[in-house]
């Protein structure tokens, strides 16, 4: 390592123990630039004069006479240093000064005498900050125990401060909850010293906990400053100094932090690894609770090292940092103002039946039955602690039960999770703890799972069918003439638009499932674009063998009839289980997922004539969560003949966007249009296509072209607020501002229509251009003899290449039918299928053509092919897998998928 | 503009092709060969591994296409040396000799295939040490020579063309045809690898727009496929059913193809020492073998394309027709 030239000793003369700055050789430290290097002298808080080590571009931003705009603080906490920070500095945009501290005894800095108490290392960190000069904006970003430090700099600069960014930290331990073990044990008498000073146990144990495992050469780094007990005497006092009792020295300056946080008014945001023995989730939420306001990006399974676990958190840090910037201004305009319909049960005609349980001793209530129901539940859960802002899972089957309680939690303000069985049971606790509720309301097998998940919430049981409803409204009725809350009557009146409504979850194909947040008025809005989308009037009856939709029912004064089914397995629903729910309430609109109405026509031959006719009556048919065949829709209308088949396309981040009833097409309207019409956009909603490039990415500017082929692009009031605690994925899917990016690709016609032609994943990107899959698999299904057909790409992207999968009608044997594909070279289709579906799918070239017995489709909605498992088959295959390849791949990853019927 | 142009192993299919090609256009063709074919281009008579022969050939010629090499699987390491590296080194000699010129060294993708699969790969730099058998080794080693050799005055372009096939090809189709006769035609693993081909005028008109282009591709190697990648059994089986040949019914596991290669190059070793045991020379398998017809080999060729300014012309469909009507089917 080159010797630094602006190394300034300390006028007393270094000690051995007090030299500061980076040695002059014999460590290797990668990725740190040795020209940030630098030795600063400052009084510290009782004015002694002391050597900080600093990693600070300024000098370098001054030679190259770049103007300062801003500048970032970093503060490393116990027992890391700013090596962690190196690179932040690389990464620095232009303007930027980034300034990283080695606190006072860490790092390279000098080794004071006596341990420094946290209100000692916020006055020593203001006073360096004036000897360096910092002025004009600044930001602080902090991880650890440098978090308390960096935020008391913070209220004491309240001036100057532009914006807080906080890694892994706490400023108060919550009061429901134990002090982190790890810690306990750390402080441990006997312990202390040896864990942290006289072996370097826990300097190193720091640094081995990351997911990937941090290389060796970066794991020596971090502990290069602390190789002797001299060296490691702070790492102990550090732990020393953290107030879990009431008493401690530094207890009254972390409480007035912590309370001075509460009023930062500044921009915030929040990285986090929550795999963090130490600060985990809780802390989050409870920084959240301070700074409400607060953007979060949270990185499931990343650990303490947040930004060593996924170094892209860098970069979405600077993409944050530079949209809140000083000086620029954020976010356009969203839509136009929208109709919207309160989130609140619509009592206007209280003697009608609003939600009729069909399953055995199910029961009825009516509208002003459920608005005193929810009325007296909504105060009861205010007694059990629930509130305005206050995250609420439900999982409790449709019907009464699941209605009272969402209506409540709505009437309370409180927050709705919505956590469905769809997303596997393993992706499930990942998507409740990712979203982090206090409290899980639900039947006992879900609460169990909560429980098994580590989902840190209490915990409420309600049965359907079960007392505990009543109980909860027994315990609201305690209570009256006071409103819900117990703060006279403070309804969801005095809960803003703006605030949170629900979260709800994507399925998502890679990764843990992603929480979506909707604002109330954004949940108001789709409540009145499905009204007046499907002119659904009050007074209506509806079949709900949908949940999503069919809670709304209540809003809209509809009347909602609950089928004997299990909910979780749409395909349950048989055509005699409709035709009964049907009856029971004279329905007019039957909500239902693609694979219920698919059984309900398999099933029709089972019904007798009472059923039949009842069938006769519905006006509309809707079904949506995944593309439904129009042969489907063609054999519903035989059961159902007096309805007209609607399909909503739209996904869990906006619903609907368009709508279409595929039967009304003639060949005339599919004739040269590539891909699955899916409809027109409803009124209030806009679509825009990012046009795909040359390499099959969308760019940023959005058309209207007829033809233009790109990502579709969407705009409504109905549209989420955001991605929940994943701050980059909201950042990047919201372009343009207000807009979001649906990840579909596909183009608009002539007409105004909108056709999907795969997932913007699942574009094949050759060195011909972007192909989409729907066009291929469209054409190539007009071949003869196949039940099913699935275009993928294979090889790296820029020369991908088309590979066909078709499953043939006649399905190879019963081994294919346990691996999915034949043995041996049958897994080629024979030459006469390959001749005939390559010249179908001209003029796209296709690579191969590869037979099956079924395809992977994902367990939601058992009908979305899952084309990245069946391309990763696939090039596993034409490839040549290794054998350690082949084990990976038995492994499972990303959503789980099932087999197509 | 007419040049005169000397072709090297003009004897072969590639070679022949790229010879008509330029003497169709007008350029002074001269092909350099070891027996008299009788030709319709002008002869020298010579040999690659003598270095009189290759200075009186190269003599007074703009450009040379070097296309002479051994190509066979198995044989003495140091044959393969003085044909393919030694012979290369001759031909930049005289070039060099008689103030520069251009050359297209042709080459094959092989110089860089270290056994493992080649996925949508670019043309990375030769590696004489790690590639796989006496052909390959040798042939990566002359593309180095040959590109270091590239100089103002002298401006050397390395064409690598992926399994050249066509009509007259003694090569691949030749092979798959005798063995297919014989019954002896065996897939290697399931015949699911994907593996891309070049149909001879493709090739050959590739490397005249390297000879063409050589102000811009000098200094580079750059792979030569039709980029139409089929699975290597679909594709035998196509050139089984153009030639009217049965296709391939046996599947060998690559294990065992593998070992059975080891086997046999053991047999070839003992063989070659044994005096009265004639020399095996067109083995029944080898690792070499087993290898690339177990692994995929597929290119980015997007490099090659801008470069040279060339796109195949023929697909892999008219060329499996062309290679049935010269079939007589």
């Amino acid at each position: 390592m080159p010797a630094t030239s602006q190394h300034v000793h300390g006028p007393a003369g270094p000690s051995a123990h007090d030299a500061a700055g980076l040695p002059r050789q014999g460590h290797d430290l990668p990725g740190l630039d040795p020209r940030w290097s630098r030795v600063v002298v400052a009084p510290d808080a009782e004015g002694v004069s002391r050597s900080w080590h600093v990693l600070d571009t300024g000098p370098l931003l001054e030679e190259r006479g770049e103007v300062v705009v801003a500048t970032l603080l970093c503060v490393h906490g116990n027992p890391t240093w700013s090596y962690l920070w190196r690179r932040v500095l690389a990464q620095a945009p232009p303007g930027w000064r980034v300034v990283a501290v080695d606190q006072l005894g860490m790092g390279y800095s000098s080794r004071p005498e006596a341990p420094r108490r946290l209100a000692q290392r916020v006055e020593d960190l203001s006073r360096l900050t004036d000897v360096l000069e910092v002025s004009g904006p600044v930001l602080t970003l902090a991880h650890d125990w440098g978090g308390p430090v960096s935020l008391g700099w913070a209220l004491r600069h309240r001036e100057q401060l532009a914006g807080v960014v906080l890694t892994n930290t706490a400023v108060h331990q919550p009061a429901d909850s134990a002090p982190p073990s790890v810690i306990r044990l750390a402080r441990a008498p006997g312990v202390l010293a040896r864990a942290c000073q006289r072996t370097p146990a826990f300097v190193r144990a720091t640094t081995v906990l990351s997911v990937p495992p941090l290389p060796r050469e970066v794991r020596d780094a971090f502990a290069a400053p602390y190789a002797t007990p001299g060296r490691r005497a702070a790492v102990a006092d550090f732990v020393r100094d953290i107030p879990f009792e009431d008493h401690h020295p530094s207890r009254g300056t972390l409480d007035t932090i912590a309370e001075g946080v509460r009023g930062l008014d500044v921009p915030a945001l929040l990285v986090w690894g929550p795999r963090d023995p130490v600060f985990g989730d809780r802390y989050l939420t409870d920084l959240l609770d301070r700074l409400p306001h607060a953007d979060v990006q949270r990185y499931a399974g990343a650990s303490h090292l947040v930004l060593e676990d996924r170094p892209e958190g860098v970069g979405v840090i600077w993409s944050w940092l530079e949209a809140h910037r000083p000086g620029t201004t954020t976010r356009s305009s969203g839509p136009a103002a929208a109709q919207r319909v309160p989130i609140t049960v619509d009592d206007s005609a209280p003697d009608r039946p609003a939600v009729v349980e069909l399953r055995p001793g199910g029961r009825s209530v009516t509208f002003g039955e459920l608005a005193a129901l929810v009325e007296d539940v909504a105060r009861g859960l205010a007694q059990r602690g629930v509130g305005p802002g206050d995250r609420v899972a439900v999982m409790v089957p449709p019907g009464v039960e699941l209605t009272t309680l969402v209506y409540a939690l709505w009437r309370l303000g409180a927050v709705v999770v919505v956590a469905d069985a769809g997303l596997g049971l393993g992706r499930l606790g990942a998507a409740l703890r990712s979203a982090a509720p206090s409290l899980v309301v639900g039947i006992r097998p879900a609460l169990a799972l909560a429980a098994a998940s580590r989902v840190r919430a209490r915990r409420l049981r309600v049965e359907v069918g079960g007392p505990e409803l009543e109980a909860l409204a027994l315990l609201g009725r305690g209570l009256s003439g006071d409103g819900p809350g117990g703060s006279g009557g403070a309804g969801s009146g005095a809960v803003p638009g703006d605030a949170d409504g629900a979260v709800l979850f994507t399925s998502g194909a890679t990764g843990p499932p992603k929480g979506v947040v909707y604002t109330r008025d954004q949940l108001g809005a789709q409540v009145a674009l499905l009204r007046d989308t499907f002119d659904l009037r009050a007074g209506e009856r509806l079949v709900a063998a949908f949940a999503p939709f069919a809670l709304y029912g209540p809003a809209l004064g509809l009347t909602s009839a609950v089928p004997d089914m299990d909910v979780t397995a749409p395909h349950t629903l048989t055509a005699t289980a409709l035709a009964d729910a049907v009856s029971a309430v004279d329905a007019s609109v039957v909500f239902a997922a693609p694979a219920a109405l698919r059984n309900v026509v398999a099933t029709a031959a089972d019904l007798d004539g009472t059923g039949r006719d009842g069938l006769r009556g519905p006006r509309l048919v809707l079904s949506a969560g995944a593309p439904v065949p129009v042969e489907l829709l063609r054999q519903v209308r035989a059961v159902l003949p007096s309805a007209q088949t609607q399909t909503p396309y739209g996904m869990t981040e906006a619903l609907p966007v368009a709508t279409l009833d595929p039967t009304a097409l003639s060949p005339a309207d599919t004739d040269g249009q590539a891909g699955v019409c899916v409809g027109t956009p409803v009124p209030g909603v806009e679509v825009g296509i990012a046009r795909l490039d040359a390499n099959g990415i969308p760019e940023e500017d959005l058309t209207t072209a007829p033809g233009t082929v790109g990502e579709v692009v969407v705009r409504g009031a109905h549209v989420k607020d955001r991605y929940d605690r994943l701050w980059a994925r909201q950042a990047a899917s919201e372009r343009p501002a207000g807009w979001h990016r649906t990840g579909d690709v596909g183009h608009l016609d002539g007409a105004g229509r909108l056709w999907v032609e795969g997932r913007l994943s699942h574009v094949v990107r050759t060195s011909e251009g972007p192909v989409t899959p729907y066009p291929v698999e469209g054409r190539v299904r007009q071949v003869p003899g196949l039940a099913e057909v699935a275009a993928v790409g294979v090889g790296p992207d820029g020369v991908q290449q088309v590979v066909v999968v078709v499953v043939p009608e006649e399905r190879p044997g019963g081994r294919a039918q346990a691996l999915g594909a034949p043995a041996g070279s049958a897994v080629l289709a024979p030459a006469g299928l390959a001749a005939a579906v390559r010249a179908a799918a001209a003029p796209v070239p296709v690579a191969a053509v590869l037979v099956r017995s079924w395809l992977p489709v994902d367990v939601r909605h058992a009908s979305k092919v899952d084309r990245t498992a069946l391309s990763a088959w696939a090039d596993g295959v034409l490839h040549g897998r290794t054998v350690g390849r082949r084990l990976r791949d038995l492994l499972p990853h990303g959503a789980p998928s099932r087999r197509s019927r | 503009m007419a040049r005169s142009v000397l072709v090297t192993g003009a004897s072969g299919m590639l070679g022949g092709a790229v010879a008509d090609l330029l003497a169709a256009r007008g350029d002074a063709v001269t092909v350099m060969q070891r027996r008299s074919a009788g030709g319709r281009h002008r002869e020298v008579l010579g040999d690659v591994r003598r270095r009189e022969d290759v200075r009186r050939a190269v003599d007074g010629q703009d450009a040379v296409v070097h296309l002479a090499a051994k190509v066979d699987v198995v044989g003495d390491w140091m044959e393969f040396v003085d044909t393919n590296v030694r012979g290369t080194g001759y031909v930049v000699e005289a070039l060099r000799a008689q103030g520069g010129g251009r050359l297209v060294q042709v080459s094959s993708p092989s110089v860089t295939h270290t056994g493992r699969s080649l996925v949508g790969a670019p043309a990375g730099p030769a590696t004489p040490m790690r590639a796989r058998g006496h052909y390959a080794r040798t042939k990566a080693a002359a593309e180095l020579f040959a590109l270091n050799a590239d100089s103002p005055e002298l401006a050397v372009v390395a064409v690598r063309p992926h399994l050249v096939w066509g009509p007259g090809d003694t090569q691949l189709v030749g092979r798959i045809i005798d063995r297919a006769r014989q019954g002896r035609l065996v897939l290697v693993g399931r015949g699911t690898v994907l593996i891309d081909t070049t149909y001879v005028d493709n090739a050959a008109e590739a490397i005249v727009a390297a000879l063409d282009r050589a102000e811009d591709a000098h200094g580079q190697a750059l792979v030569v496929s039709n980029g139409e990648p089929r699975p290597v059994g679909e594709l035998v089986a196509d050139i089984c059913r153009a030639v009217g040949a049965p296709p391939p019914r046996v599947h060998v596991p690559v294990p065992l193809a593998w070992g059975l290669g080891a086997v046999v190059e053991g047999a070839v070793a003992v063989a070659d020492r044994l005096p009265r045991v004639p020399s095996i020379t067109q083995p029944p398998i080898t690792r070499f073998l087993a290898e690339q017809l177990s692994t995929a080999h597929w290119f980015d060729q997007r490099r090659t394309r801008e470069v040279l300014r060339w796109a195949p012309r023929v697909r892999l469909d008219e060329g499996l027709a062309r290679l049935a009507a010269t079939s007589g089917r």
